[in-house]
Order: C-alpha cells, then sequence, then structure tokens
C-alpha cells in the first residue's frame, strides 16, 4: 500500500502516555496515532514497551499521564470492557486462550458481546437465546473458514500446535468484528511458513474487513512488508515514527538494534 | 445381598446429598479460583431464611422458595460488591481467609435475623420409607433420599447445559481459564462473579433445604461443609460430575466401610473413613479423579 489510498482519518491517538512500574519508566511521553484503516507496527528491542503500550490502550494499565483518543472520545485510561465493547479487539504474545475449551468455543467467547439475551431465556436454552446462539454460530463458521481451521473445530486449544493456537486467538479477535485489532507478535515462534500463512491472514483482514491494525514484531522483513506506518520505542521512549522507508534509514533506530560502539 | 443393595443405596443416597453441598464448592472454585469456606454456611443460612419466610410470615412454599432465591441473589451481589471486588488480585489465600470471615457475619446474621433454636423444615416432601421398593424388591430406602437424588439430577443437567450451551456459561468457562483474556473478549468479571455466587448461592439452598428436611434446620449444618471437603479431594475441585461422584463414592464407601469392617475395629468408621479416603488420595492423586492436572515449572 502507498501513503496516497492511506485515509487521513485518526481512528486512535495516544498523547504524551507515561507509565510507571513503582520506579520503572514503562512508557515515558509516548504520542503517536494510528489512522483508520492502516496497519501500524510499533517496533524497538525487548523491553522497551510495546505490549505496555498495547495494554494502555485496551484498558488493562493506566498510565499516569497523557491521554488516550479513540473514535473522537479523549480518555485518561481506558477500560478492558470498555475498549472491547467499543471494538478493540487483541491477541496476546503468550497466547491467552481458553485452553480447556474448544476452538469454537473460544471463537465464541470473542462474540460474547454480541449476544444480548438475558440469562432467564439463556437458563432454558428456548427461544431468543437459542436463535442468538445459532446466528453468531454462523458468525463463527465464517471466521473458521477464513482462517482455514476447519478440522480443528472440536478439538480443545490446549493440546493443538503453538502456530495454530495463534490462528485460533487471531479468531477471537476477529470474532468481536473489531474496528482497532491489536496483535502482540503474531508471528513469534513460528516458522517462515506458518508467517507466510499469518502475514497473509494480517493482510487480508485489512483488505476485506477494513480492519485498522496494531501490531508489534520482531522480524524486520515482515514488518517493513506488512505495516504502511511504524512507530519505534526504546526504554519506553519514542525514537521514531515514520514510514517504512524512513525508519529503515533512520540512524537511531539502527543505533538502537544494532548497538553502537562509542569511541 | 438384598442387604448388600440395601448399603449401597443408602450409601448413594447419603453420597448424593454430600454431592449437593460439593456442588456449590466447584462452581465458585471454577469460576473465580476461590475456595468458598462459607459454602456450608450459606446452605443453612438459606434453609433459615426458607423456614422464617413460612413461619413467620406464612408464605406458601413456592413463594418462600422464590423469595429465599431472591435473597441469595441479592447476598451473591452483596459479596461481590463489598468483599470480592475489592480483592481483585490478591493471593488466594487472602481470598479464603475473606470467605471464613464471610461465614462468621452469614452465621451471625442467621442467628439475629431468625434466631439460633432448631426448626423444622416441612416442605411436603415425602418422608418415610418409599413402600415401592419395600414392595417389590424388599429394599428399604427413604422416600426424601429418592427425591434429594432425583433433585440433584435435574439440577446437574439443568448445570450442564446452562455451562456448555449458553453464552454466560462459556463467559463463566472464559473466565475460570484466564482472566485476562477473558477481560480481552469484554467479558465483565463482575457480572459473571455475581452469576456465579448467586448460582451457587442457589445450589446452597437445595442442599439446605435437604439436609433440613433430614434433621432439621440448625446450625450444625454449617459443618456438613467439612464432609464436602474429601468430596472435592476425590473428585477434583474443578469438576461438576467429579462433585457428583466423588460425592457418591464417599457415602457408598462410608457406609460399605462401617458395616462390613465396623465390627472388626469396633465400629464408628464412618466419621473418618471420608477422610482416609481423601488422604489416599492426596497421596497418589493430588488432583482428584476429574480435576484438572496442574503442573507448576520451575
Amino acid at each position: 500500500m502507498t501513503i496516497d489510498n492511506l485515509s487521513t482519518e485518526v481512528l486512535l491517538r495516544v498523547e504524551d502516555v507515561s507509565l510507571n512500574f513503582g520506579g520503572v519508566k514503562a512508557l515515558d511521553g509516548v504520542s503517536f496515532d494510528i489512522r483508520k484503516g492502516e496497519i501500524r507496527a510499533i517496533i524497538g528491542p525487548n523491553g522497551a514497551g510495546k505490549s505496555s503500550m498495547l495494554n494502555v490502550i485496551n484498558g488493562f494499565y493506566h498510565p499516569q499521564r497523557g491521554t488516550i483518543t479513540y473514535k473522537g472520545q479523549t480518555r485518561n485510561q481506558m477500560r478492558p470492557y470498555q475498549a472491547a465493547s467499543q471494538g478493540i479487539a487483541r491477541t496476546f504474545q503468550n497466547i491467552a486462550l481458553f485452553k480447556g475449551m474448544s476452538t469454537l468455543d473460544n471463537i465464541m467467547t470473542g462474540r460474547n458481546l454480541k449476544m444480548k439475551t438475558n440469562l432467564f431465556w439463556q437458563a432454558l436454552y428456548i427461544g431468543p437465546a437459542r436463535k442468538e446462539e445459532l446466528e453468531n454460530r454462523e458468525a463463527a463458521e465464517h471466521i473458521i473458514d477464513f482462517l482455514d481451521i476447519q478440522a480443528i473445530r472440536k478439538k480443545p486449544v490446549g493440546k493443538l500446535p503453538y502456530g495454530l493456537q495463534k490462528r485460533v486467538e487471531l479468531g477471537r479477535a476477529l470474532a468481536a468484528e473489531p474496528e482497532l485489532l491489536l496483535l502482540d507478535e503474531p508471528m513469534a515462534g513460528m516458522n517462515s511458513e506458518e508467517k507466510e500463512d499469518m502475514s497473509r491472514f494480517i493482510i487480508d483482514v485489512n483488505l476485506e474487513f477494513g480492519t485498522t491494525i496494531a501490531l508489534i514484531e520482531h522480524d524486520m522483513s515482515v514488518v517493513m512488508d506488512l505495516s504502511d506506518r511504524i512507530v519505534v520505542l526504546d526504554y519506553g521512549r519514542q525514537l521514531a515514527d515514520g514510514l517504512p522507508g524512513e525508519i529503515r534509514a533512520n540512524k537511531e533506530v539502527i543505533e538502537a538494534y544494532l548497538g553502537v560502539s562509542h569511541d | 445381598m438384598i442387604f448388600f443393595i440395601e448399603v449401597v443405596l443408602s450409601g448413594l443416597m447419603a453420597g448424593v446429598m454430600y454431592s449437593l453441598v460439593a456442588l456449590g464448592f466447584v462452581l465458585i472454585f471454577k469460576a473465580s479460583g476461590i475456595f468458598n469456606f462459607a459454602q456450608g454456611v450459606m446452605a443453612l443460612f438459606a434453609a433459615l431464611t426458607l423456614v422464617g419466610f413460612m413461619e413467620k410470615f406464612g408464605m406458601p412454599v413456592w413463594l418462600a422458595i422464590a423469595g429465599t432465591i431472591v435473597v441469595m441473589i441479592a447476598l451473591a451481589w452483596v459479596i461481590e460488591r463489598a468483599m470480592l471486588r475489592h480483592l481483585i488480585n490478591q493471593e488466594p489465600i487472602i481470598l479464603f481467609m475473606a470467605t471464613i470471615g464471610l461465614a462468621y457475619v452469614l452465621e451471625g446474621l442467621g442467628d439475629i435475623l431468625w434466631g439460633s433454636d432448631v426448626k423444622l423444615l416441612d416442605l411436603g416432601i415425602p418422608q418415610g420409607a418409599s413402600d415401592w421398593m419395600l414392595d417389590n424388591f424388599d429394599i428399604y430406602i427413604e422416600k426424601l433420599e429418592i427425591f434429594a437424588a432425583a433433585t440433584a439430577a435435574i439440577m446437574v443437567t439443568i448445570l450442564a447445559i446452562f455451562f456448555q450451551k449458553t453464552s454466560t456459561g462459556r463467559a463463566l468457562r472464559a473466565v475460570a481459564d484466564d482472566h485476562q483474556a477473558a477481560l480481552s473478549v469484554g467479558i465483565s468479571l463482575h457480572t459473571i462473579w455475581v452469576i456465579v455466587w448467586s448460582v451457587s448461592g442457589i445450589v446452597a439452598l437445595v442442599a439446605g433445604i435437604m439436609w433440613g428436611s433430614k434433621s432439621g434446620v440448625q446450625f450444625s449444618l454449617s459443618l456438613i461443609a467439612l464432609k464436602a471437603l474429601p468430596v472435592l479431594i476425590l473428585g477434583g475441585f474443578t469438576s461438576v460430575p467429579g462433585a457428583i461422584i466423588g460425592g457418591m463414592i464417599i457415602g457408598v464407601g462410608e457406609k460399605v466401610a462401617e458395616v462390613y469392617l465396623g465390627p472388626f475395629v469396633g465400629g464408628a468408621i464412618e466419621n473418618w473413613f471420608a477422610y482416609m479416603l481423601a488422604l489416599a488420595f492426596l497421596l497418589f492423586r493430588p488432583q482428584g479423579l476429574f480435576g484438572e492436572k496442574i503442573i507448576e515449572r520451575v
């Protein structure tokens, strides 16, 4: 994708966000925006604060300073329920699936907020609750087809190989039909074939559903290929923000990644 | 042979009564990892409230039961608001201590509201021996126990459907599995906790009704929670079928041991047999028959 067909409408903006754990500064005055429809990469060495940033966006962490503006609404902090109900879905670095549940059930939990019948009908499993369950089941099946995981529909996810678990986790996030999808190292621990599959899914999600994506990834060739814009963090500070070409040529970024000799 | 069947059957029925209490423990442990020490007292409190509604307010049985259910749901809400909400992310031992406190609060509350004398609970559940069983099979079995077994079966079926087939049930399982992931898909922990504690409050009511009908509503009722412990160790803390089958094994084991081994050691096996069995399980299969095996990586 080139810069021309990028919309300039901002979906999410974080401004001057700082987050401390005790005396440790996880984030220090970070500001960037995510435009509607783009794939935005957040990169940086280990411990740079990338995951913390995602946790701030979906409300797991509450920053001490700064604001988060999502869909035009400015807040000092998000709450997980708020984030989820306003269309932010995510995956986790260390896979947080419901291990005892089947693939289908995991994906169905992603539709939790789409299901509105009350407990009374559900307890009886009749009437509107049953109809709703079937409708949402159909949506879940679409996602299973999309991700090509029909064969493991009924399998408990705890028993699946790592690459497939990552895929199921993506499926659960997609089931919520998110506007903003946060992916925390979607390709960590994958072989090159699995990485290619995952890249294809990410691009398809972005193009077909128009989902805005923010992703953390360590594989630089993947990042450069996938993303429209990249923000670089290092020790909680923002090092650079720009197009892949600019980031690749940025001297400070190269130093942060490769280290530099001070002589 | 008839005698042996009689012993086993009466053991099964007693076991169902244990299962009813154990079930309440399992529900809360599954969804929040809390071992709810107050489960027995909740059964007592529910039974006291039920009797109180009937005796003091002269409510008909159905209205008193409905009223008690409302009280148990309100109680769940208060527990979530006043206790659980403030202890989020705390160690399990702290939550456990909090439920010990809750047990005393509830016991005191029951005492203040409804008095401490032993009360009869008569809901019109049939009492005495089942004539049909006696006539056809020459087996002595209490009607109340058959009733309790049938109720437990219905309740477990409803719970199983609720857990497996509904979105709330799925959300409950999700919370039990991974708090953070559950939050990320927009499941509200607070709502889930109110629901679980309500459901286990209702299960406590059923247990309270059965035990109350059998031996009167008295404060020693809260001690049946102790008998639920070996049941849980046997069945596994996280398994609903485990609670049921564990209860039955304990019930049958106790009765059979009492009748056939008792004479050799001077009797009174029934009082400690369950705990010995639990101890054996702790040594050889600590996760219980159906519980999840927990492997801690060091």
